[in-house]
């Protein structure tokens, strides 16, 4: 069984008010479907607007979904109650794009990473700094660093408290939010690799939302591909990139930047008067498109 | 002597030298304790019609290199040394006054953001048909209809009504169209574009990287391309400088770096990015970026380097020729650093 199920996913955003009002909601995910096994990194990719992010919310309840189903680990997420919900909230969790807003400047590092330990009443003082420890280990963090505030870390660094306190409390799943754009080129692959290595070590499984098609192929099982709030092509990572159907995902692929000096640069555009709102369907084994 | 330094220092102030020429470009900036090099003996040209790509990560000097060009580094940083000529003239030299000429008229400016170059107060016609009106070049009617010229040139659809939004009506790809068509506005030779594509979703990077190419020929321009994406550099650029820690540690012609890259962090830039199988490790640089300031003694990238040796933590390297306009800043390819006392290292082979 995998661990999530996502099933015709919906989230509409109201359209403020002011002349607007009385206007259609925007739908910003749009009869999402798709489901995660076990220890598998499931990219989610596409650009700024296109959904992936609130998609990623909607499966934690961090966005209120506005209708579908989602079941993590067997369990119905959108009918847990607050507490049901906060308690269930171990098994799942999140890690920000942004490592700079995403940590408390008033907390020290450690405090950070204690704190969902704190919030589910897990062990005492003593216990929860044992586990502190081990964490900032697991994560290439010096222990000693532990009474520094987050602006004394390098933006690496911080991305990997963060990570420390995603893992925390040994979630099956974690959202990974554009976790490496932030970064220097030279730092990115270090985190990139501390999530590979903490997934083969701890089984975790990944949504991995980005925009940075190379990474996806290379860290990823599958990605979907998605477009105006809707999947358009869903397929094994190699699959994407080498046997693309969906014009889109063509388009996307096209505007990468070639690392071939010289190369022959052969854009395909894809203009947004061509989009259809079609259902995937399968076009391969393991592999469908909107098409 | 510094030989990048010498060698800039013999290009004669004629109209078929090259276009700019820095040469030992100094620029600090106040750190606890005294001052702070953030570009530190940068020399550099660039032809005319020719495209440099200046690469670097955060802190390595980049975008202050190209402020630097501007004279707009804001104080209490300055430029402590170093000459930077553009058709021949120093353009440290200059009163402000002469600069602001050639800010715009001979030097066209694209940033990674557009509202830092766009005011939001005027309709991008004005602003455009200001900047041809301030520039003497034309004004009045035939400034505004210079503006609509310059918008369609830059395929911004239907140029007439635009002209007369706001910044704030055109969405992110149509506003850094706008931005370039104000950069071009004057009719510059240099165009400085730093991270101009960096806050673009890649469809929309890929239509500004073809515009600003056919722009370049169009508008006969020189190019500094100021960016962190190898992959940018590869599809734009002529000639390619890696910045470290506010030097130059390779430059070359864009197909040699690429195939044969001689820096050990020019070798780890290019194999960091992904290219592998699924489910592989990514290769890493380890350590950090170093912080203003906190430069270590030697080779700034000596404490990340798999490939160093004894004296890389007490010489400073100088930038050594190593083939046909390909240059590097390590002492693997300085001969004589290679017989001091100290493994005997070789150049690792080529990144992956």
């Amino acid at each position: 069984m995998p661990l999530v199920e996502v099933r015709q996913l919906v989230k509409e955003f109201p359209v403020p008010g002011g002349w607007l009002a009385g206007r259609r909601p925007v739908r910003a995910v749009d009869d999402v479907t798709f489901s995660i096994e076990r220890g598998e990194t499931f990219g989610l990719v596409g650009e700024s607007g296109c959904g992936k992010t609130t998609t990623g919310r909607c499966l934690l309840r961090l966005v209120e979904p506005t209708s579908g189903q989602v079941r993590i680990g067997g369990t119905d997420v959108l009918a847990l109650s607050g507490r049901e919900l906060r308690r269930a909230r171990r098994q799942f969790q999140i890690v920000f794009q942004d490592p700079y807003s995403s940590l408390n400047p008033r907390m020290r590092a450690g405090a950070i990473v204690e704190e969902p330990l704190v919030i589910h009443r897990i062990g005492r003082a003593d216990e929860r700094q044992v586990r502190v420890r081990e964490l900032f280990e697991l994560v290439g963090l010096d222990p000693g660093d532990m009474t520094k505030y987050p602006h004394e870390f390098s933006g690496g660094q911080r991305q990997r408290i963060g990570v420390a306190r995603a893992i925390a409390l040994e979630p099956s799943l974690v959202v990974a939010d554009e976790p490496v754009s932030a970064l220097d080129v030279s730092i990115q692959a270090q985190v990139v690799n501390l999530l590979l290595d903490l997934q083969k070590r701890l089984g975790l499984t990944y949504l991995f939302i980005a925009h940075d098609l190379r990474l996806v192929r290379q860290v990823c099982h599958r990605v979907a591909v998605m477009y105006r709030g809707r999947l358009v092509e869903l397929a094994p990572a190699d699959r994407i990139f080498t046997a693309a159907v969906h014009p889109y995902t063509k388009a996307l692929l096209s505007a990468i930047p070639n690392l071939q000096p010289g190369a022959k640069l052969e854009r395909i555009p894809f203009p947004a008067s061509n989009f259809r709102p079609l259902p995937l369907r399968e076009v391969a084994e393991g592999h469908s498109a909107a098409v | 002597m510094r030989c990048d330094a010498s060698l800039a220092s013999t290009v004669t102030p004629k109209a078929d030298g090259p276009l700019l020429a820095v040469s030992n470009l100094r620029t600090v900036f106040p750190v606890a304790g005294g001052e702070a090099a953030a570009v530190d003996g940068v020399s550099f040209v660039v032809g005319r019609g020719e495209t440099l790509g200046l690469v670097g990560e955060s802190g390595s000097g980049k975008s202050v290199t190209a402020l630097s060009i501007m004279r707009l580094v804001s104080p209490p940083g300055r430029i402590a040394e170093g000459r930077i000529e553009l058709e021949g003239r120093d353009l440290l030299q200059m009163e402000e006054r002469e600069m602001q000429a050639i800010r715009g008229r001979r030097i066209g400016f694209v940033f990674q953001e557009p509202m830092v170059a766009l005011d939001p107060v005027f309709t991008i016609g004005y602003q455009i048909a200001e900047t041809i009106a301030v520039h003497r070049l034309a004004r009045g009617a035939s400034a505004r209809s210079r503006a609509v010229e310059l918008l369609q040139a830059v395929r911004i659809p239907d140029p007439e009504r635009r002209a007369r939004e706001y910044p704030h009506q055109l969405s992110g790809g149509l506003r850094q169209r706008a931005m370039i068509a104000l950069a071009l506005s004057a009719d510059p030779a240099l165009l400085i574009a730093d991270e101009p594509t960096t806050a673009l979703d890649v469809t929309v990077q890929a239509e500004i990287l073809d515009l600003l190419r056919d722009m370049r020929r169009s508008f006969n321009l020189s190019l500094l391309l100021i960016t962190h994406d190898l992959g940018v550099v590869a599809e734009m650029a002529d000639r390619v400088a890696v910045m470290y820690g506010g030097r130059i540690v390779e430059e070359g012609p864009v197909p040699r770096v690429f195939a044969t890259p001689a820096h050990p962090y020019t070798r780890g830039l290019l194999a960091s990015i992904p290219t592998g199988a699924p489910g592989t490790r990514l290769h890493a640089i380890p350590g950090n970026v170093p912080a203003l300031g906190q430069l270590p003694a030697g080779c700034a990238f000596a404490p990340r380097c798999v490939d160093r040796f004894a004296p890389c933590t007490e010489r400073q390297p100088e930038l050594v020729d190593i083939g046909p306009g390909h240059a590097a800043r390590c002492l693997l390819h300085d001969p004589a650093a290679r017989q001091l006392p100290g493994p005997a290292t070789g150049p690792a082979g080529a990144p992956r």
